[in-house]
């Protein structure tokens, strides 16, 4: 079902690690979908001096956020936000559709991390760090089963049996006794 | 490359005697079971010699055994036809939370109909409390379908225990047995169900084998409309060569079940025991103490399943995972959230289940590869960076 291309880069996985000296850092994603990116950049002259990143996810995840952190380095700011998610699975000989979402996240997380970079270059407070989620919020289905959710159902899901609270912050639903919203990332408590 | 097939959940390999039965009746049945002459009562006479064996398995009588193409079909069969069979005395189900998506599917697909449904919790080992079905039963129950076991955390569920509070009450109670059946022992009689799912594969028998157990006079409305076979409630030619093999193997299941088992739990046991200290972090899913004899379930902390399942594979081991990645459908598994497990630990979900044969060096193999193989996958993981991090400051 994977391309030899994905394989080989799930299996040697090319610049995987943190900066700790990070210029800008880019974290996207949910535990909910599976996949968790993060991506840290070095920035010299505006260009990506270095890339690296962290991933929890599947094989999908893994060799995309490879390919993306290959395609990025050296690149210029300017060039590196022109990697689209199109291009992440064309250089990986396709992704089953499935997985399309997959190549979503790799690149926005190296999006998230020069906007990071600009961000703090700019003095602007750099944005929460709230996890972004590629993932829209859909308040009429189970945000983990996806299965629809009648009215009556707000507080839990019939089909998972999953207990739903509010978020005091941007009221999306979240399972009861989570710290953080499913959906900005905010504390649910207080 | 050393190869290590532990998925049987996800089917078993042939028996090389089921895979002889069935090339002799591939080559030597003509006939159609359904024809008068001479080649066809030949082939009539194979699928009811199989009928017999199979509804030996589970302690039925032939005529109360539907042979179908899989377990998917049985359980639609059974929850449709039962409850649209049943649907003048009342038109509400009670399903346990943890069933496989083709007895929760059928019974949304009820729901669309005008059936209603509940849903019934499990505890965190996966076990349904009988207790819970009787207080979902209603005036209008006409059917409540709990599953033998579960294939993903491997717990045997009390089902003898859930028929005897519904039979009182007169309503019908199906188990999806796919996942049991042929691993242990089972008796339609004792358990006091009405109607039961079986599937081949899952017991050294071909794939597309299958059966539904339906006791007599229990009313069932076909899903496969057509002529006359299977006592016309499952139209179409028999799959006389899967049926002949399935036939065969429920024999073998019966006369090798206790040596199969002795052979098995200890290498499970050894699993279950000392997996989780070779990577630390390893949660066992499901219950110690009911659980299918071949049966090793974990969730793994801080890696996905998908990508633990890829690891092994190219170690050469087989395994099967309940991570959202995993599935086509992008979900994370029903079953280990109805336990109460976040969404982070069940995409660490992974299953080994021991087939026949599998020996002490498989496990052994299994159990060297397994640490470096999630060690790489911790060492790019942002969460058990994260988890590093935290318990450091």
């Amino acid at each position: 079902m994977y391309s030899d291309k994905v394989m080989d880069h799930f299996a040697n996985p090319r610049n995987v690690g943190v900066l700790p000296d990070a210029d800008g850092v880019g974290q996207v994603g949910n535990p909910v979908c599976g996949d968790m990116m993060t991506f840290y950049i070095k920035v010299k002259d505006d260009r990506l001096e270095d890339v690296k990143f962290q991933t929890f996810g599947c094989g999908a995840a893994i060799a995309v956020s490879s390919m993306v952190s290959e395609m990025a380095k050296g690149k210029t700011l300017g060039e590196a936000m022109a990697i689209t998610n199109d291009l992440v699975a064309e250089e990986l000989g396709g992704l089953p559709k499935n997985k399309m979402h997959c190549s979503n996240l790799g690149a926005d997380a190296l999006h998230e991390a020069i906007k990071n970079y600009q961000d703090k270059r700019a003095g602007r407070a750099p944005r929460e760090g709230a996890p972004v989620d590629a993932h829209e919020h859909e308040s009429c289905a189970c945000p983990y089963c996806d299965s629809s959710l009648e009215e009556e159902d707000k507080t839990v899901c019939r089909a998972c049996r999953v207990e739903f609270e509010e978020c005091p912050s941007c009221g999306g639903i979240t399972k009861k006794g989570d710290d953080k919203c499913l959906h900005c990332g905010k504390p649910m408590k207080g | 490359m050393r190869r290590v097939y532990l998925d049987h959940i996800a089917g078993t390999p042939l028996h090389p005697e089921v895979l002889e039965a069935m090339r002799l009746s591939l080559g030597d049945i003509t006939g159609n079971p359904q024809s008068l002459h001479a080649e066809g009562r030949r082939a009539l006479d194979a699928v009811e010699a199989a009928r017999e064996e199979v509804a030996g398995l589970v302690g039925a009588q032939s005529s109360e055994i539907y042979f179908t193409s899989s377990g998917t079909e049985a359980n639609n069969f059974a929850v449709k036809g039962l409850a649209l069979g049943q649907q003048a005395r009342g038109r509400h189900i009670v399903v346990s939370a943890i069933e496989h998506s083709s007895v929760l599917n059928s019974v949304k697909a009820l729901e669309k109909q005008g059936f209603s449904a509940t849903l019934v919790p499990v505890d965190r080992f996966g076990r349904v409390d009988p207790a819970d079905v009787a207080k979902a039963l209603t005036k209008e129950t006409v059917l409540v379908s709990v599953m033998t076991a579960n294939s993903e955390v491997g717990t045997i569920q009390p089902v003898a225990a859930v028929a005897a509070v519904c039979r009182p009450r007169g309503v019908l109670v199906h188990t999806d047995a796919v996942a049991a059946a042929g691993s242990i022992p089972l008796d339609v009689k004792a358990l006091g169900v009405d109607a039961l799912s079986l599937a081949g594969d899952q017991f050294y028998g071909p794939k597309g084998s299958a059966a539904l157990f339906v006791r007599k006079g229990v009313r069932i409305l076909p899903l496969i409309d057509g002529g006359i076979q299977e006592g016309g409630r499952r139209g179409g030619t028999e799959n006389v060569a899967g049926i002949v093999g399935m036939g065969r193997a429920a024999r073998l299941a019966r006369q090798e079940m206790d040596t199969r088992t002795a052979a098995l739990v200890p290498l499970r046991d050894r699993l279950l025991e000392e997996l989780p200290g070779r990577a630390g972090h390893v949660i066992v899913t499901g219950s110690r103490t009911e659980r299918l004899p071949h049966h090793a379930s974990f969730c793994i902390e801080f890696v996905e399943g998908e990508a633990m399942l890829l690891s092994l594979d190219m170690k050469g081991v087989a395994v099967s995972s309940g991570s959202a990645c995993t599935s086509k459908a992008l979900k994370a598994s029903h079953v280990l959230l109805a336990m109460g497990l976040d969404h982070a630990t069940a995409q660490g979900s992974l299953v080994f289940s021991l087939i026949e044969g599998t020996s002490a060096e498989d496990v052994d193999h299994l159990l060297d590869v397994f640490p470096p193989a999630i060690e790489r996958l911790r060492g790019m993981s942002p969460l058990y960076t994260q988890y590093l991090q935290e318990r450091g400051s």
